[in-house]
């Protein structure tokens, strides 16, 4: 066993070498990450170069059809079936690596030089899962020792950070390991490079879930993250997932009202900071928090602070209340103006939202006279009425046009729009 | 620090459908290679892409129906999963695009709808949760792939719909959206398969609209396009999860779809056809068929409609006898 693993990290030193030269120039297409895709503008490995295996830089590169060691081995090609409607075209070296592939997927071996062979299969295209399943067989089968499995797939994930199949090896050799002591610094070190790469967060979750003695060191780690961008918002939603998961009192909630508070007088346009003070407003009991969230918002709005995220709040505090005293009319009118200064002035894109909020208000309040209503006529919002073409007009003859106003009977919204119409159906008269 | 976004500098609004349909038509020649040998992992999902995309746009015309239907007999495995391609592992995806390719060439009666349902259902975990193969990872995008696939073929009771439900639902998270698992921050996509996953269970009740609307709309950028969290940059398939989702909720509204409209426009390959994921960038089938989703929602010139739950086009739909859940709008 002892010569194996010698054998092994020798053969270590050939197969990161192999990697380190390919990987360089590599391309991680952009739809490599899955069906739902996650990827990433960081992500990209881009290269101009059509068939990179062929580079000057690989020259002593030894195809595997070339190699006297895998003689024996008769590769098998892939079978692209009849079906040419998405068709592969595939460099030497890729046919090469996973012909020896499949034939050694076929007759089962699990050798050192399968495990070479799978390594190269993973360089080349690290979201094959049918590889990775093998090479966990492999390694099982050799016995290889996991600590040089966990530091491979830790070299492979910083190569290609957001591959499903690279996390999901890696959780497998932590759990057969049995040891999670290098996997805080090892995704820290990933979210160094795109602090919000969603596969790093989701395995941290589930490293701090599993070994749950982890979790005590979360807070002071997010805190960094969130000091230099507080608009990360992975680094919000891991906040949220600490405190959430700590079964919070009153004093810790309190706390974090006023950390996101002070977060927030810094950059009062960051929805992460907001999102994160609504999820807070979940434990409020009595209208306690709200109180002081309230206080906080009237303040910044009265310095003259317009963000859209702290309009927003207002309006929903105001929403949520459904006191019936006098003082509230005051409330409900300043929530109706917010509404329609946001339409109008500072979220115009999202109109149709202010005015929905805006008129839910007036339903909810039976408070149906103010001057501030927002007012969107001749929209064409209305899936039905966008159909209808804004103008329709014959190439011949001698006609008139004419101007109709078109609503649509199944939408409660009201919502008409203009058309022309021109053509011998209408009759050309003298005025 | 600004918030990201891209400039749409004197981009074209021009609406290249040939180009799009010699596109979709030819992807795989010589000049996607390499791309293209990157695919072979996920091949069925490219044919779904690619094959829907055609539909859209060519009057519901798939060629070589009967190659393509070979294709995917020759994933087919004992199990009742379908591989990326012959020799692959099976996989939750790949059964899904499978089912949605057989569908779309109305041939899913041919299929074996038994085994399939029993592959499908033995990958449910205990907390209603999927793996998306013997791997064992689980990810709400596969509760969505198992219920759009039993669905599809008239299966949906096969499961322990309850659980499938409860699951998804403690994925939620305070800002309204969904994760891949429970804690996990807020997703575009992922919103998009909880989402849909509801819809298909007729469980939109489970779904507060209002706070998820507003963060979805709270994705369209000055561009006009759409992220998927805050603080990233647009991408022309977040049209698809974003405004689908939207859509579905009854909120779609709630957005500018001029601006996304332009947005989505000017990431068409003016030259070659195709979408890419923003202006400027390589078109690929997967935002090729997103696109082009999108604008059939907005009802585009010379789109057929698309269904907001399956991305599948209504028709198809239809004639499955199915209706996903919708919420009109407030």
């Amino acid at each position: 066993m002892e010569s194996l693993i010698k054998h092994y990290n020798s053969l270590k030193q050939i197969i990161f070498g192999i990697f380190k030269r390919t990987v360089g120039q590599f391309i991680l297409y952009k739809v490599s990450g899955a069906v739902f895709n996650m990827v990433d503008q960081n992500q990209e490995h881009k290269s101009d170069s059509p068939d990179l295996y062929d580079s000057a830089d690989n020259f002593n590169y030894v195809l595997y059809r070339d190699r006297p060691e895998w003689k024996d081995v008769q590769p098998i090609a892939q079978d692209d079936g009849p079906a040419r409607v998405v068709q592969i075209a595939y460099s030497t070296k890729f046919s090469d690596v996973y012909d020896y592939f499949r034939a050694v997927l076929k007759s089962g071996e699990k050798s050192l030089r399968a495990l070479s062979l799978v390594t190269d299969a993973i360089t080349l295209n690290p979201a094959n899962y049918t590889v990775w399943i093998y090479r966990l067989e492999i390694v099982k089968h050799l016995k290889v020792d996991l600590n040089n499995e966990l530091e491979y797939i830790s070299n492979v994930i910083r190569e290609f950070t957001k591959n499903y199949q690279v996390w999901q090896y890696r959780k497998t050799i932590v759990e057969m390991l049995n040891d999670p002591s290098g996997e805080l610094e090892f995704t820290a070190d990933i979210l160094d490079m795109d602090s919000k790469n969603y596969h790093a967060w989701q395995y941290r979750q589930w490293v701090l879930t599993t070994f749950s003695e982890l979790m005590q060191y979360e807070l002071n780690f997010v805190d960094n993250l969130i000091s230099q961008d507080m608009r990360n918002n992975s680094a919000w939603n891991q906040r949220y997932f600490v405190i959430n998961n700590s079964d919070p009192d009153s004093d810790v909630i309190n706390k974090e009202l006023e950390y996101t508070f002070g977060k927030i007088r810094i950059l009062s346009k960051n929805e992460s900071a907001w999102n994160y003070l609504r999820g807070l407003l979940l434990y409020s009991e009595n209208g306690v928090l709200e109180d002081k969230v309230r206080d906080f918002c009237s303040n910044l709005y009265n310095k003259g602070n317009r963000s859209v995220h702290l309009m927003s709040c207002l309006i929903d505090l105001t929403d949520a209340d459904e006191s019936t005293d006098p003082e509230n009319v005051e409330k409900i009118k300043f929530a109706l103006k917010l509404c329609f200064d946001l339409a109008s002035d500072y979220d115009p894109i999202r109109r149709y939202y202010w005015a929905y909020i805006s008129k839910d208000i007036e339903l909810k309040f039976n408070f149906k006279e103010h001057d501030t209503k927002i007012l969107l006529l001749h929209t064409m919002s209305s899936s039905a009425l966008e159909k209808i073409p804004d103008v329709g007009i014959d190439d011949k003859g001698r006609y008139k046009y004419i101007l109709i106003k078109v609503t649509d009977q199944n939408d409660s919204s009201n919502q008409s729009k203009y058309v022309v119409r021109g053509g011998q159906r209408f009759d050309f008269h003298g005025n | 620090m600004l918030q990201k976004d891209v400039k749409l500098d004197n981009t074209s609004k021009t609406w290249v459908l040939e180009k799009h349909i010699d596109f979709l038509q030819s992807f795989g020649k010589e000049r996607h290679q390499y791309e293209s040998s990157m695919m072979e992992f996920l091949r069925m999902s490219g044919m779904y892409w690619g094959l829907t995309a055609l539909y859209l746009i060519n009057d519901g015309k798939i060629p070589k129906e009967d190659e393509i239907f070979e294709y995917i007999k020759s994933c087919e495995h004992s199990c009742g999963g379908y591989s990326p391609a012959p020799g692959h592992d099976p996989h939750l995806l790949y059964t899904l695009s499978a089912v949605q390719i057989a569908c779309l060439l109305n041939r899913e009666l041919e299929l074996p709808i038994e085994k399939i349902v029993l592959y499908v259902s033995k990958l449910q975990q205990d907390d209603g949760s999927f793996t998306g193969d013997k791997w064992g990872e689980i990810d709400t995008r596969y509760s969505f792939c198992a219920l759009a696939c039993l669905s599809l073929l008239g299966k949906l009771n096969e499961i322990n719909l309850v659980k499938a439900v409860e699951f998804i639902k403690s994925c939620q998270n305070f800002d309204g959206g969904f994760g891949s698992r429970p804690g996990a921050e807020s997703h575009g996509g992922l919103i998009y398969c909880c989402v849909g996953s509801l819809s298909i269970a007729g469980r939109l009740d489970l779904v507060d609209a209002d706070t998820l609307g507003w963060w979805l709309a709270e994705r369209q950028l000055p561009s006009g396009g759409l992220n998927g969290r805050p603080e990233k940059l647009p991408d022309v398939c977040y049209s698809w999860w974003v405004f689908s989702t939207l859509n579905i909720l009854g909120r779609d509204h709630w957005i500018d779809k001029e601006g996304l409209k332009t947005f989505i426009l000017a990431s068409q390959d003016n030259e070659g056809g195709g979408f890419s994921d923003r202006p400027g960038d390589e078109p690929d089938p997967f935002h090729t068929l997103f696109g082009l989703a999108a604008l059939s929602l907005m009802s585009h010139d010379k789109i057929l409609p698309i269904d907001p739950t399956y991305c599948m086009p209504k028709a198809v739909i239809n004639r499955l006898g199915l209706k996903p859940q919708t919420l009109s709008r407030p």
